[in-house]
C-alpha cells in the first residue's frame, strides 16, 4: 500500500467518525422533537435492529459468512440476562455482559465445525443450529419452556433497565447499543482482522497462501458477532419484558437480523442502520395498517420489498449514496 | 413397548421419509444444476398443498388427477421462478451468493404473505374420503392407506427422475452442471436447461404436496418445517445427489419416528439434528457427496 492509499484511508476513517458522531448528536436530540410513543417505539426497534445487523455484518458482510443462525446469540443473551434477574436478582446492565459473553462463546462453538463448509453449506449448517437452540429451549422446563418468562417489574431504574414510561429511556438505551455497535464495527473494520476478513472473504485460498490464517480469522469475526448479538437480546428482553422461544430463538429472526445489512449495503459500515430505518419502518407500520383484517399483505410487502431490493440493488441501498462494499473499496485503494 | 408398535412406527416413519427425500430431491437438483439453495422450497411444497386443496374443494378433482395437474402447475411455478428472479440473480456481479438466498427468501415470507391473504391462517384439511381414512392392518401393524399411497407415489416419482437423468436432456443436465459456460459451445443452452431444471426440481415438490396434502394439515406456514428437514436432508445425502437424497430421507424419517417414540413426540427433531452434526463432523460433503 503507497502513503498516500493509507493517507486517504485515514482521511475516510476520521470522516466516518465525524460523521457518525454529528448523527449521534441528531439522534440524542430526535426522540426529544418526537413526543409520539409510536415513534419513539419506532426508533427503538430502528436502532435494535442497527445494532443486531451491524454485529451480524462483522461475520456476514466483512468476513463473507453468511449465518442464518443469529437468532441463537440472540436467544441466548435474552434468556441469560433474564434469568440472572429474575432468579438471581442481577441487574440486566451486568446480566447483558454475560449474555454477550455467551453469545460470543456460541458463535464459537458453532463456529468451530461450521468454518470448513463454504458458501450454501454454511449458511444452512448454522441455519439448523439456530433451530437446535430453539427446539431446546422449547422443551425446556426451568426456562419456561413455550411458555416462555415474564420480567417482574422490580423497580424504575437505569441499573435494571425498568422504567414506568417505556420508551424514552429505551431509545437512548438501543441508542448507546447502536453506536457501540457501530464503534466496533468501525474499530475491526480498520484493524488488521478487518483486512483479513476482507481477504478471507474474497478468496480463503489465496488468502491462506499469503499468510493469513483463515480459521482463527473467522472464529474472531464469529466471537464479536455473537457477542455483539447476545447484547441485543439482552437489551430486547428489557425492553419488552417478555420472551418467549420463537420470539427469540425463531428462524425467521435470524433473518431479520441479517436483512438490515443486506438491504443497506452487506460489508459496510452504515448499511445496516440505512437498512434498519427503511424496512423496520415499512415492516411495522405494514403490520399496524394491514395486518390485522387482510393479514398477510403486510408479509407480502415486507417479502415483496426484499425481494426486489435485492435485485435491483444487490451492492445495498448505501450505493444510492455512491459507497461501495469494504472489499470494493480496498482493491481500489490497493491499486 | 411391543415389537409391533416398534414396526409400525418404524414403517410409517420410512414412509414419511420417502416424502422428505422427494421434497428434497427437487432442491437438490436445482441446488446440484446451479449452486443455488432455493429457500422458498418449503412455500412451493405449500402452494401445492393448497393447489390439491382447491381442486378437490371447488372442481371435486380426484387424488389421481390432481397428481398431474399439480405437477404442471408447479413446473409452470418453477419455471416463471426461474425466468423472472433466478436468471436476474445470476447476472448480478456482486454479492450474488447473497443475493440469491435472500431473493427466494423474500420470495418465500412473500407466498407465506400471500396464502395468509387469501385461505387465512387456519389450518385445513383435505378429507378426501375413502383414502383419508382407510387402513391397512397386518397382524397387530396398523397402517394408513393414504401415507403407504403416498409412498408408493414417491418412489414412482424418484423412478421418473432417475429415467430423466439418463435421457438426452438428462445428459445436457449433468453436461451444465459440470460446466455451466462450455455447454454454450456445444450447443446447448444453459439459460433453457436452467429453467426446465427449476420446472422439473418444483413439479417434484408438487407431487409430494398432493400426496402429503391427502393426510397432513394444510396452512401458510406448512413449508418452513418441510425445508428444513429438505436442507438437513440434502446436507446429509451430499447436494446435487438423487440417491443421497432418497436414502437420506428414509434416513431422517426413520430416525425422526423412533426418536418420537423412544424420547418424546415433541424433541422429534432432536435425533435428526443429531444426526445433521454427527455428519458435519465426519463427512461434510454429505453421505454420497461429490468433493
Amino acid at each position: 500500500m503507497t502513503g498516500a492509499a493509507a493517507h486517504t484511508i485515514e482521511t475516510r476513517r476520521r470522516t466516518q467518525l465525524l460523521v457518525g458522531a454529528g448523527l449521534l448528536v441528531g439522534l440524542i436530540i430526535l426522540p426529544v422533537l418526537i413526543p409520539s410513543p409510536y415513534w419513539r417505539g419506532l426508533m427503538v426497534l430502528v436502532l435494535l435492529y442497527a445494532g443486531l445487523s451491524q454485529g451480524w455484518n462483522v461475520l456476514g458482510g466483512y468476513c463473507g459468512q453468511i449465518s442464518l443462525g443469529h437468532a441463537l446469540y440472540f436467544g441466548l443473551g435474552a434468556y441469560t440476562s433474564t434469568l440472572l434477574f429474575t432468579r438471581l436478582g442481577i441487574p440486566p446492565t451486568i446480566g447483558l455482559f454475560a449474555g454477550g459473553a455467551l453469545g460470543g462463546a456460541a458463535a464459537l462453538l458453532v463456529g468451530w465445525p461450521c468454518f470448513r463448509l463454504s458458501g450454501h453449506y454454511y449458511a444452512i449448517a448454522t441455519l439448523v443450529f439456530g433451530l437446535i437452540g430453539l427446539l431446546l429451549v422449547e422443551n425446556w422446563d426451568w426456562v419456561g419452556a413455550a411458555e416462555g418468562i415474564t420480567i417482574p417489574f422490580r423497580q424504575q431504574s437505569w441499573i435494571d433497565l425498568q422504567f414506568r414510561i417505556a420508551v424514552l429511556p429505551f431509545d437512548y438505551a438501543m441508542l448507546a447499543y447502536a453506536a457501540l455497535a457501530w464503534l466496533v464495527a468501525w474499530l475491526v473494520e480498520g484493524s488488521r482482522w478487518g483486512f483479513y476478513w476482507r481477504a478471507v472473504k474474497d478468496d480463503s485460498i489465496a488468502s491462506r497462501s499469503l499468510g493469513v490464517r483463515v480459521f482463527p480469522s473467522k472464529m474472531a469475526a464469529a466471537a464479536i458477532s455473537g457477542a455483539i448479538t447476545g447484547v441485543g437480546g439482552a437489551l430486547y428482553a428489557q425492553y419488552i419484558g417478555f420472551i418467549d422461544p420463537p420470539s427469540t430463538f425463531g428462524l425467521s429472526l435470524s433473518v431479520l437480523i441479517a436483512l438490515p445489512a443486506v438491504v443497506g449495503g452487506v460489508g459496510t459500515l452504515w448499511g445496516p442502520l440505512l437498512g434498519a430505518a427503511v424496512l423496520i419502518p415499512v415492516q411495522q407500520i405494514s403490520i399496524a395498517k394491514l395486518g390485522g383484517a387482510a393479514g398477510g399483505v403486510d408479509l407480502m410487502i415486507y417479502g415483496g420489498l426484499i425481494l426486489v431490493l435485492a435485485l435491483v440493488r444487490p451492492q445495498g441501498l448505501i450505493s444510492l449514496f455512491g459507497i461501495r462494499g469494504a472489499a470494493g473499496d480496498a482493491v481500489v485503494e490497493n491499486g | 413397548m411391543t415389537a409391533s408398535l416398534i414396526i409400525q412406527v418404524a414403517i410409517g416413519g420410512l414412509l414419511m421419509g420417502l416424502i422428505y427425500a422427494l421434497v428434497a430431491a427437487g432442491l437438490s437438483l436445482i441446488f446440484g444444476l446451479m449452486n443455488i439453495v432455493n429457500f422458498a422450497h418449503g412455500e412451493l411444497l405449500m402452494v401445492a398443498m393448497y393447489a390439491a386443496l382447491l381442486l378437490h374443494d371447488h372442481l371435486h378433482v380426484g387424488l389421481l388427477l390432481q397428481l398431474p395437474i399439480v405437477a404442471a402447475l408447479l413446473f409452470g411455478v418453477g419455471v416463471a421462478i426461474y425466468r423472472g428472479l433466478i436468471s436476474r440473480a445470476l447476472g448480478v456481479r456482486f454479492n450474488s451468493g447473497m443475493v440469491q438466498i435472500f431473493i427466494t427468501f423474500g420470495l418465500s415470507i412473500f407466498l407465506v404473505g400471500l396464502a395468509q391473504f387469501m385461505f387465512g391462517s387456519d389450518f385445513r384439511t383435505l378429507n378426501d374420503g375413502a383414502i383419508s381414512t382407510a387402513t391397512v392392518a397386518w397382524g397387530q401393524i396398523v397402517l394408513p392407506v393414504s401415507q403407504i399411497a403416498a409412498g408408493g407415489v414417491c418412489l414412482l416419482a424418484f423412478a421418473a427422475l432417475a429415467l430423466i437423468s439418463r435421457t438426452e436432456f438428462g445428459r445436457a443436465l449433468e453436461a451444465t452442471r459440470e460446466d455451466r459456460d462450455a455447454v454454450a459451445l456445444i450447443g446447448i443452452d444453459r439459460d433453457h436447461i436452467f429453467s426446465l431444471g427449476w420446472g422439473i426440481g418444483a413439479a417434484t415438490v408438487g407431487i409430494a404436496g398432493v400426496m402429503l396434502a391427502s393426510f397432513y394439515y394444510i396452512a401458510p406456514s406448512v413449508g418452513t418445517s418441510f425445508a428444513v428437514i429438505a436442507y438437513i436432508t440434502v446436507a446429509l445425502g451430499g447436494f446435487g445427489s438423487l440417491l443421497g437424497a432418497l436414502v437420506a430421507g428414509l434416513v431422517v424419517g426413520l430416525v425422526e419416528a423412533l426418536t418420537a417414540l423412544f424420547i418424546d413426540p415433541s424433541l422429534k427433531e432432536i435425533g435428526i439434528f443429531a444426526l445433521y452434526v454427527l455428519v458435519l463432523m465426519v463427512r461434510p460433503r454429505g453421505l454420497f457427496g461429490r468433493q
